[in-house]
């Protein structure tokens, strides 16, 4: 069995956004850069099915080296090698570009994603993927199981859940409850550190789009107070002066 | 050239966020000109009532392949419609189902892609939208530089703007759509409850509600006003509610137009999932919660003391 995991690494949840260069630029001062979050659970998830069948699973990343060290943390949460696309993510699409590039030749039993990264909340590269590798494309996963050349698997649906079966290969973006995420060992982050991760160059690619400008949202006005003695309060001025219900 | 509307539907009416995404689609034809076609697949019980919200044309695409959503399908299918129609600008919700088929109609047409798209587009010189990025931190502005341009736009970003016009309808039969792979096997859905990301009110709960037995007082304020639930992820990790009601830079992202907080601190991520909301209301028994910064109306109070008061004023509200 062979997995292919897409990672994007992001600024922690913490992180206070500001920008840079009359904002057209991410600051990247001072911030810490982890895995994204949704992607941790799709690595646990194959690990949890390939290792018990002796498979392998490959980490890949587009982006530039100074990923490296989240991408070492993937290697010590288990994974068996990574790859690194060597350029700048400039967007979805670029990215599934890269990705498909590299993954089309190369026999994936199947390919998981996180649901978005936590950054640019596009959400687009698995079904990008799916299209451009000409496989099924199943969004928002909560469980998967494979067994023989079938995958099961539960996805978030608008107002509920759904199960579907799907012959492998496929594509599969994963959602929060599919697992809990992998926490490495000590053994893990030792052996992270000899085992292969291998640069390679992009593939040109089609510029769709452009991010020209970056905006914070416009602070509140201030809060005003209600007494807790007097919830009335609260509704007339959520009729009358807000207007929102 | 036309504008292009994916109509989603749920038990054969229109979901509001179509209603939106039409409304969005028209505004767009009025800066690029062009008509507006709405694609609907899967039956709809009025077709035409789309003309009023902007829809010069409907379509509607009929066929066994539509009775169970399959994203390969119902991309194949809709982006066949986009082409044959000249489609420049296609217009979809960002729900679950449209987040589905975006990429892959954007592959299709080979067209630029813009998701969790918030406003509509600037057009002076080119085409311009602004989306959500960081959770909700922050928004960027991207100009699309493809021919064709597919926008997914997140549900309750637009108003809903009627004409008081009516549609043609035409009906088709595609044929030569890929078959699914994939098989659904069994749906559940939660009837007569609005999914979070499209609700208009949502009522939101923490850990000040120290477990899960007490959530009937959140749903009770809810159903007052006619809300959806959400919860922080404190209490979605601890299983007191599902995670699909978790809001915050990990869970969902939402934007309604009021949005009720419970014993909630306002952890920077829990803000950024519902920063956009329209109007803040936060309940908080410390004065120093940070969430206060980041709200409209504040109590300063015990849950317990001030939900009971809350719930019995909406529903004398509601009945006023």
């Amino acid at each position: 069995m062979k997995v292919l995991v897409c990672m994007s690494v992001v600024p922690d949840t913490t992180t206070k956004i500001t920008f840079t260069n009359s904002d057209t630029s991410f600051n990247t001062q001072g911030v810490q850069f982890i895995m994204n979050p949704y992607d941790e659970l799709a690595l646990t998830k194959a690990l949890d099915i390939a290792d018990p069948a002796g498979g392998s699973v490959t980490i890949l990343h587009v982006g530039p080296a100074d990923a490296e060290p989240a991408i070492r943390k993937a290697l010590s949460m288990g994974a068996t090698e990574a790859v690194r696309i060597n350029a700048a993510p400039t967007d979805a699409q670029f990215v599934a570009e890269q990705i498909a590039a590299y993954a089309k030749d190369k026999g994936f039993d199947f390919i998981l994603t996180g649901r978005e990264s936590i950054d640019y909340n596009g959400g687009a590269v698995c079904g990008l993927l799916g299209a451009m590798l000409n496989l099924p494309s199943i969004n928002v996963i909560t469980q998967l199981g494979v067994s023989g050349q079938t995958a099961t698997i539960e996805r978030d649906i608008d107002g509920g859940r759904e199960i579907v079966s799907c012959p492998l290969p496929f594509v599969a973006s994963a959602q929060k409850d599919l697992c809990e995420p992998r926490i490495p060992n000590m053994r893990g982050i030792m052996a992270a550190r000899t085992k292969p991760l291998q640069i390679i160059e992009p593939v040109s690619g089609a510029n769709h789009v452009n991010y020209s400008k970056f905006e914070l949202p416009q602070p509140k006005q201030g809060v005003r107070m209600i007494s807790a003695e007097n919830p009335e309060e609260l509704l007339h001025l959520l009729r009358n002066e807000a207007k929102v219900i | 050239m036309s504008v292009i509307i994916f109509a989603e539907t749920r038990d054969q009416q229109y979901k509001k966020s179509t209603l939106e995404a039409v409304s969005y689609g028209k505004e767009v034809a009025q800066k690029t000109g062009g008509k507006v076609i709405a694609v609907s697949m899967g039956g709809a019980s009025d077709a035409a009532s789309l003309g009023n919200y902007g829809a010069d044309e409907v379509i509607t695409l009929h066929g066994a392949e539509f009775a169970t959503f399959s994203p390969e399908v119902y991309a194949s299918a809709f982006a066949e419609v986009c082409k044959t129609h000249g489609g420049k600008t296609i217009i979809i919700s960002n729900t679950y189902s449209g987040k589905s088929i975006s990429g892959r109609v954007a592959v299709l047409l080979q067209g630029a892609l813009a998701t969790n798209v918030v406003d509509y587009p600037d057009t002076t010189s080119g085409f311009r939208v602004k989306r959500g990025v960081f959770s909700g931190k922050a928004f960027a502005y991207v100009d699309m530089q493809s021919d064709v341009k597919v926008i997914a736009i997140t549900p309750n970003s637009v108003e809903i703007k009627t004409h008081g016009t009516s549609a043609s309808v035409s009906a088709h039969q595609p044929t030569g759509l890929p078959t699914s792979a994939t098989k659904i096997e069994s749906t559940q859905t939660v009837s007569g409850k609005i999914p979070l990301t499209e609700a208009e009110i949502v009522v939101s709960a923490g850990r000040g509600m120290k477990g899960p037995e007490n959530w009937n007082m959140v749903e009770d304020l809810a159903t007052a006003l006619g809300a959806a639930t959400a919860c922080s992820k404190p209490v979605s990790d601890m299983h007191w509610r599902p995670h699909s009601e978790h809001v915050g830079q990990t869970g969902i992202t939402i934007k309604p137009n009021l949005y009720i907080a419970i014993g909630i601190s306002g952890a920077i991520q829990h803000l950024a999932g519902v920063s956009s909301s329209k109007v803040i209301v936060v309940v908080n028994k410390d004065a120093e919660a940070p969430f206060f910064k980041a709200a409209d109306y504040g109590i300063v109070g015990d849950a317990f003391e001030v939900l009971p008061k809350l719930i019995q004023a909406a529903k004398a509200s509601a009945t006023s």
